[in-house]
């Protein structure tokens, strides 16, 4: 928690959100913590338990020692610590901590912090006070740049093997068109964990992971050759726009080196703003989880994307809960529509928010993904807000239909098989609602929604959707 | 994007002519794109690539499907924020996989959920739109939640659940009062009656019995007999509400329905009405069988079961085959029994109270048969004195009881007596027997328990304690307590956490195991006492 409130009036009115059960239990690295956890989340096991009101929650667990657990969590950050000896990360008492915060009102008293947990929470303070303060002592040589020429050639050596990784697969793909897709439903899919392979080896995990996808096409249903004709072309076009990078303007090349998996750190200027947090979601990818998280920059009208990552057993390190406002900056990357950001400075603690992003019309979200297409023909999907749109059933699947001009999207597969798709429909009784999502060329992918609807009790309130 | 690829080649080749070159293979077809065929595999991507792009860059909205009817409103407020969240964390905790071993000292979210939902719904609350999809799911995996979770859920809960077919339960399970015509509008009632699904036929029926029951027996009769046998079934059990002897005539008539089943409600719903002609002859058949017998010093009574079973018994619902393993006789002198008016044995046996005829000796052996057919004639006629009588004093050994030993037909008889007698009877069959065999009894008694019933529930938990035992030997009472001991008691139950000191020949460990249930059991009250107030709070 940093001090700084940048000469903002500090105390501000607005209360400290209070994250939901359901955002708490998002944290947890498994099943078997997210149960425990939620056993732990009553008061009967906890004593002493307090807040600070800006996001930092403490309490003492009885175990089966004698000597109860002491738990400090900072959701800020957020960052856990317990003395329970858990391999798990956040640990079962952290989780139920915050569930004891989240649902009852009256469990967790406002005020100091005891002196057990006041030493962490002043250490981590402390330590991001040095991090603010050390960019501008840590102009000089700092230890990555010790050796740019060193660094340079490193870099030189690895775009080689991704050149000769790119060649090799321009030459698989042209073997595969030369003998047909139709032989590639038979090959299966060892053919392409073979090639995926093979890019790893050639340090382009962006290839890699485009190569394991094409795997999975042949057995996803009626139209597959279509679809395997579409990504197989895109690759193709990603590999020849890597041999040809120096030819580029450099937007797009910046855009292919990242697509390749050349990732770059996020170069400034950053950008100050109330971020709205629209969604987080996780998605598996063998070991390492990934999550996302939305953000819609208030006075910028930017929306940005936190990217983080988790290998088995522990969450991804970033966690914010949905529907609250962060004053924060964010240093966007370059590439991709310059949409991923890195989160840095926060000033003061998240609060509640009420209002959506400003939206558009179903036409405008199709028209935003195909405008972005410019900038990186690789997007599968670009972030937009529709204002009142109506979700209706469509055949086997939903669509979301403007109230005003009766255009419609169809509501994408992914959004389709998860149980956000019914909050979705309940929140809007048939009625319009704002949603935020991810609109592609697979359709649209609801992430979030807000009913307008003054009598409403969800009124504002962000509905997370994933 | 470029319009030129890096090839050469032309970019508008139709593109179902570059999917059919794709999948056959360039070499058996070459694609149109006019390159050498050394060129056909990459030339072909190209324009692949080029017509993927430029057809997602070039996508429109399509027009829409018609939007559906919307939800109707829910006039009652929305809930407190405090109670919003509590309901979301229950809900997320059930979803959550169910763990084994120790239960710990942590309340059972789970098992709060029909408490919280019912306090909900007598408040009047407004379920939250977003969490109803958690509360169908909810409502689906347990039948218990769903006539609360299903009033909850509201309007609103009912229209999602003609969306979704994994929710079709709700449509079946609820009487759907909304969809009803106004029971005044004669023309929609018929129209109803004649077309409509036959749960919304039984809700019909039973909203017009509400209104005029004479109208709902016409309406019954217009159709009567052109309806299938089970529903036939189904109409009649609706006349158990409201049952008068208005309804003699058309339950008469039932009496020679085509259907066994038909024939056996009709003469059971006439046997509760104890001024029929059923239960008149009924009363004639058990009289000659039951008699008054002064042979001996002390009056006592003499039974002589029937010996044939007529068809005149018969056409009355007397089934003539016993199940297997009991006699013929002593089947049909029970059902004779059962459907006889209870106020007949008054007038038979000198005019004694129910207390005192229960209590007359019963020659041959007979006395258990005709003790468990008044027990059966008192719950169908919702008698509390033969009730009272053939439950005794609650001290009495369940063995010796007057009228029955079974747990299950003492419950049923419990359940007819008022609510604080109740809990008194019960309190006093803990007090005097323990706790093993009260969990039924106990299941019968209002919650929260009234202050004498959870002071000997717990009196008796403490008693078990000090015995020596373990907890879970008590782990079902234990579990009732969390549910339905009043939330007040918490304070006063807050000495019994304490470990105490082992006593010679206890079970090891038993002492700590019960102050973690102890205080599972106050920590569960306590919550409980927290989920009312946030219930209570303003909205």
């Amino acid at each position: 928690m940093l001090l700084s409130h940048g000469g903002e009036p500090s105390g501000a009115a607005d209360p400290v959100a209070r994250w939901t059960v359901e955002q708490v239990l998002a944290l947890a690295p498994d099943d078997a913590s997210r149960k425990a956890g939620s056993r732990l989340g009553a008061a009967g096991p906890w004593s002493e338990a307090g807040h600070g009101g800006t996001g930092t929650v403490w309490g003492l667990c009885k175990g089966s020692g004698s000597k109860p657990y002491r738990t400090v969590v900072d959701t800020t950050g957020p960052a856990y610590k317990c003395s329970c000896p858990s391999r798990k990360f956040p640990c079962k008492h952290a989780l139920g901590l915050l569930l004891l915060w989240a649902s009852d009102g009256s469990a967790l008293r406002e005020g100091e912090a005891p002196e057990w947990a006041g030493e962490w929470l002043e250490g981590r303070r402390r330590r991001a006070a040095e991090r603010a303060a050390a960019p501008a002592a840590g102009e000089g040589p700092a230890a990555g740049l010790a050796d740019p020429e060193a660094a340079r050639r490193r870099a030189d050596r690895r775009a080689e093997r991704i050149t000769g990784g790119a060649q090799e697969l321009e030459q698989r793909l042209t073997d595969l068109l030369r003998g047909g897709l139709a032989a590639a439903d038979r090959s299966g899919y060892a053919l392409w964990e073979e090639t995926a392979a093979r890019m790893v080896d050639a340090q382009a995990p962006g290839l890699a992971g485009r190569v394991r996808e094409l795997g999975a096409i042949p057995a996803s249903g009626p139209g597959w050759p279509v679809r395997l004709l579409e990504e197989c072309a895109l690759l193709h076009l990603l590999d020849s726009a890597w041999l040809g990078l120096d030819r580029l303007p450099e937007p797009l090349a910046a855009t292919v080196r990242t697509r390749v998996g050349l990732t770059s750190p996020a170069e400034g200027p950053a950008v100050r703003d109330r971020w709205l947090v629209l969604a987080q979601y996780d998605t598996q990818d063998g070991k390492i989880v990934t999550r996302r998280i939305w953000l819609h920059g208030e006075e910028s009208g930017r929306t940005a994307l936190l990217l983080s990552f988790g290998a088995a057993g522990r969450s991804p390190g970033q966690a914010l809960p949905v529907g609250v406002t962060i004053d924060a900056e964010v240093t966007p990357y370059a590439g991709g529509g310059r949409l991923r950001g890195e989160l840095g400075q926060q000033f003061g603690a998240p609060i509640a928010s009420a209002s959506p992003p400003p939206g558009g019309t179903t036409g405008d979200a199709v028209t935003a993904y195909g405008r972005a297409l410019l900038d990186d023909p690789w997007l599968d999907s670009w972030p937009a807000t529709l204002r009142d749109v109506i979700p209706v059933p469509s055949g086997d699947g939903w669509q979301l239909v403007g109230a005003a001009d009766g255009s419609a999207l169809p509501i994408a597969p992914s959004g389709l098989s998860r149980p956000g798709l019914w909050k979705l429909v309940a929140l809007s009784g048939g009625g319009p609602v704002t949603v935020f999502g991810e609109c592609g060329h697979r359709g649209f992918d609801p992430l979030a929604a807000w009913c307008a609807e003054a009598s409403d009790d969800s009124a504002g309130a962000t509905v997370a959707l994933v | 994007m470029s319009t030129t690829t890096t090839t050469g080649a032309p970019v508008n080749a139709p593109w179902e002519e570059l999917v059919t070159s794709a999948l056959l293979g360039t070499d058996r077809r070459p694609p149109p794109t006019g390159s050498g065929p050394a060129d056909g595999p990459a030339a072909l991507l190209d324009a692949a690539a080029l017509h993927t792009v430029r057809r997602r860059a070039a996508l429109l909205p399509a027009t829409g499907a018609a939007v559906p009817e919307a939800a109707p409103p829910d006039p009652r407020p929305p809930l407190p924020a405090a109670a919003r969240r509590r309901l979301a964390q229950l809900l997320a905790d059930r979803s959550a996989p169910s763990g084994s071993g120790r239960r710990g000292t942590a309340p059972d979210l789970t098992e709060l959920i029909p408490q919280w939902l019912a306090s909900a719904g007598a408040r009047g609350f407004r379920a939250p739109a977003d969490l109803l999809p958690a509360l169908l799911d909810a409502a689906r995996a347990r039948t218990d939640l769903r006539p609360h979770a299903l009033a909850f859920a509201g309007p609103r809960g009912l229209w999602l659940a003609t969306l979704n077919p994994e929710w079709k339960f709700a449509l079946r399970a609820s009487t759907n009062r909304s969809r009803l015509p106004s029971t005044e509008d004669q023309e929609a009632v018929v129209r109803l009656w004649e077309e409509g699904l036959f749960a919304e036929r039984v809700a019909l029926l039973g909203a017009v019995r509400a209104q005029d029951p004479a109208a709902a027996r016409a309406l019954l009769a217009t159709t009567w007999s052109t309806e299938r046998a089970e529903d036939r079934l189904m109409f009649l059990d609706s006349l158990r509400t409201g049952l008068s002897s208005d309804d003699e005539t058309f339950l008469e008539e039932a009496l020679s329905d085509r259907s066994r089943n038909v024939r056996s409600t009709a003469a059971e719903l006439l046997s509760a009405l104890p001024d029929s002609a059923l239960a008149r002859r009924m009363a004639a058949r058990a009289t000659s069988c039951v008699n008054p017998d002064r042979t001996g010093g002390e009056e006592a009574i003499a039974v002589e079961a029937p010996h044939e079973c007529d068809a005149a018994m018969q056409r009355d619902g007397v089934a003539p085959v016993p199940p297997s393993g009991r006699g013929e006789r002593s089947w049909w002198l029970g059902q004779l029994v059962e459907a006889t008016p209870l106020t007949v044995w008054r007038e038979r046996f000198g005019g004694r109270a129910a207390q005192k005829v229960v209590a007359l000796p019963v020659a041959d052996d007979w006395g258990a048969e005709l003790h468990a057919a008044w027990c059966r004639a008192a719950v169908r006629q919702r008698d509390p004195e033969w009730a009272r009588a053939l439950l005794g004093a609650p001290s009495t050994p369940p063995a010796s009881g007057p009228g029955t030993a079974s747990l299950a037909e003492r419950s049923k008889l419990l359940a007819i007596l008022p609510t604080a007698e109740r809990a008194d009877w019960v309190a006093g069959f803990i007090a005097a027997h323990g706790l093993s065999e009260a969990f039924q009894l106990l299941g019968v008694c209002a919650v929260p328990w009234a202050e004498p019933l959870g002071r000997s529930v717990v009196d008796a938990l403490d008693i078990a304690r000090d015995a020596g035992s373990y907890p879970w030997s008590f782990s079902g009472v234990m579990g009732l307590a969390e549910r339905c001991l009043d939330p007040a008691e918490a304070d006063r139950l807050e000495v019994l956490t304490t470990t105490p000191d082992e006593p010679e020949g206890a079970s090891p460990g038993a002492g700590g195991y019960w102050s973690e249930a102890f205080r599972r059991l106050v920590s569960t009250l306590r919550l409980r006492a927290a989920m009312d107030a946030e219930l209570a709070q303003a909205a």
